[in-house]
């Protein structure tokens, strides 16, 4: 029982933990880049981009994860990381699109006109008017998305790459015990909880601050 | 038409000759769905209402239920469903392990959902209910949840899409379901693309179906 709490496998669910953080992370940026991107192209309608911007949302929202994740290690000469980072940020960037776009058809379209009759470019009109005030209206589902990023990136164990989940499993392989396999599945849920309770309550707080200062 | 093309024809031929491990697999995700998705609706009707119940406890056990389960894994939830059953002398087939572990999971989505809805529907409705002589039950469900049907069925139908995709986590534990039989028969064979490329359409035709039938559901609500 002292084994099970040793130095040696808190450092090793640690190691996980550090990769889920490094996948969750990466793939946060990067798929609020691409929501983002898609979210200007489709609004715009530019040609071609906006198409296959939409056609992109709808095949990746169609399809599972564990799909993504597989295609990213198998199909593509990338490290385990990397390639887990590749498949949650396409995956999760077909719903930030989603987002954005909900957020940008929040700002009234007088908007639009009003900049554009000012002498405003089109670019301009998006960077100045209209993402600001999408954002601050997306802000807390794009974080409650931010913790179905951490939460699925448990899907990149299927290949074996070792995250917090992967190291959890590990370590229940080493131990026989019932009470073993709970404390350590109690642990990596534990964890899990932390980062992705904090982050709602940061969502549900923004949310509040949000709803109080747009009356 | 070289060995490095992911998507050459005889890997195709391979695919057809195995046709049946796939319609196996498919028929598993598509019962895996059913019962989760009849287990999640279940699950956050009954946890949506106590997400707004008078009695204090009642609303806590909603709360405890939503936060433990949208903010841990899916994978871990089964997982370790999946470990600790037989520790305890409950043998299961694998199956029944998914629909238990993705119909928690979704439920407690499930269940904000159902809470969302029944707190846009105005306060009084219950109250003027009551007064006719209806008892909490019966104005639940005659008066409050028709009316938060609206609100309540994009939010469920985007749940159940997610639902159907999350099916795939049975592929973790060796579930027999279409994505590990994709995975494990090209893991065999190395014919990644074909196999890949059939298991996404087909999710994809599940969800897509099942959302144009969710629309229609709700357009017979909105009348």
């Amino acid at each position: 029982m002292a084994d099970l709490f040793g130095l040696n496998n808190f450092l090793f669910l640690m190691g996980g933990f550090k990769v889920t953080l490094e996948i969750g992370f990466f793939s946060i940026i990067f798929s609020v880049l691409i929501g983002t991107l898609v979210g200007i192209a489709r609004y715009l309608r530019i040609p071609v981009l906006g198409h296959i911007g939409s056609l992109y949302v709808d095949i990746v929202r169609n399809i599972p994860c564990l799909l993504c994740v597989l295609i990213a290690r198998f199909m593509t000469p990338l490290p385990p990381t990397m390639s887990g980072i590749l498949a949650m940020s396409v995956f999760t960037g077909a719903i930030m699109a989603e987002i954005v776009r909900g957020g940008i058809n929040s700002v009234a379209k007088g908007q639009f006109e009003a900049a554009l009759s000012q002498g405003l470019s089109r670019w301009q009109i998006v960077y100045h008017i209209i993402l600001p005030q999408a954002y601050r209206n997306i802000i807390p589902p794009m974080v409650s998305q931010f913790t179905t990023v951490i939460k699925d990136s448990s899907f990149v164990w299927a290949v074996g790459t070792e995250e917090l989940t992967g190291r959890g499993t590990i370590l229940i392989g080493r131990y026989s015990d019932t009470s073993h396999l709970f404390i350590i599945m109690g642990c990596v849920a534990l964890i899990y909880f932390i980062v992705n309770y904090s982050l709602s309550l940061v969502a549900r707080w923004e949310h509040r601050r949000l709803t109080a200062k747009s009356y | 038409m070289g060995v490095n093309n992911p998507f050459a024809l005889y890997k195709w031929q391979a695919l057809f000759d195995a046709r049946d491990i796939f319609i196996d697999g498919l028929t598993t995700t598509l019962e895996v769905a059913i019962g989760a998705l009849i287990l999640s609706v279940l699950l956050g009707i009954i946890f949506g209402i106590a997400g707004v119940f008078p009695n204090k406890f009642i609303r806590v056990l909603n709360r405890v239920y939503v936060e433990f389960f949208q903010n841990t894994p899916l994978v871990v939830q089964v997982v370790f469903i999946y470990n600790a059953l037989p520790q305890i002398h409950i043998v299961m087939p694998v199956l029944l392990i998914g629909i238990i572990g993705v119909g928690l999971y979704t439920g407690a989505y499930m269940a904000e959902a159902v809470r969302g809805g029944i707190l846009s529907v105005s306060k009084g409705q219950l109250e003027a209910a009551m007064s006719q002589g209806f008892n909490y039950w019966q104005a639940m469900w005659y008066i409050i949840l028709p009316q938060a049907k609206r609100v309540m069925l994009p939010s469920m139908a985007n749940q159940a899409i997610n639902l159907v995709k999350n099916t795939s986590v049975l592929a973790m534990i060796a579930g027999g379901d279409l994505m590990y039989q994709a995975d494990s028969w090209s893991g065999s064979n190395m014919y990644y693309g074909p196999a890949y490329l059939t298991a996404g359409v087909s999710y994809w035709i599940i969800c897509f179906l099942l959302s144009k039938y969710i629309n229609k559901l709700e357009k017979k609500a909105e009348v």
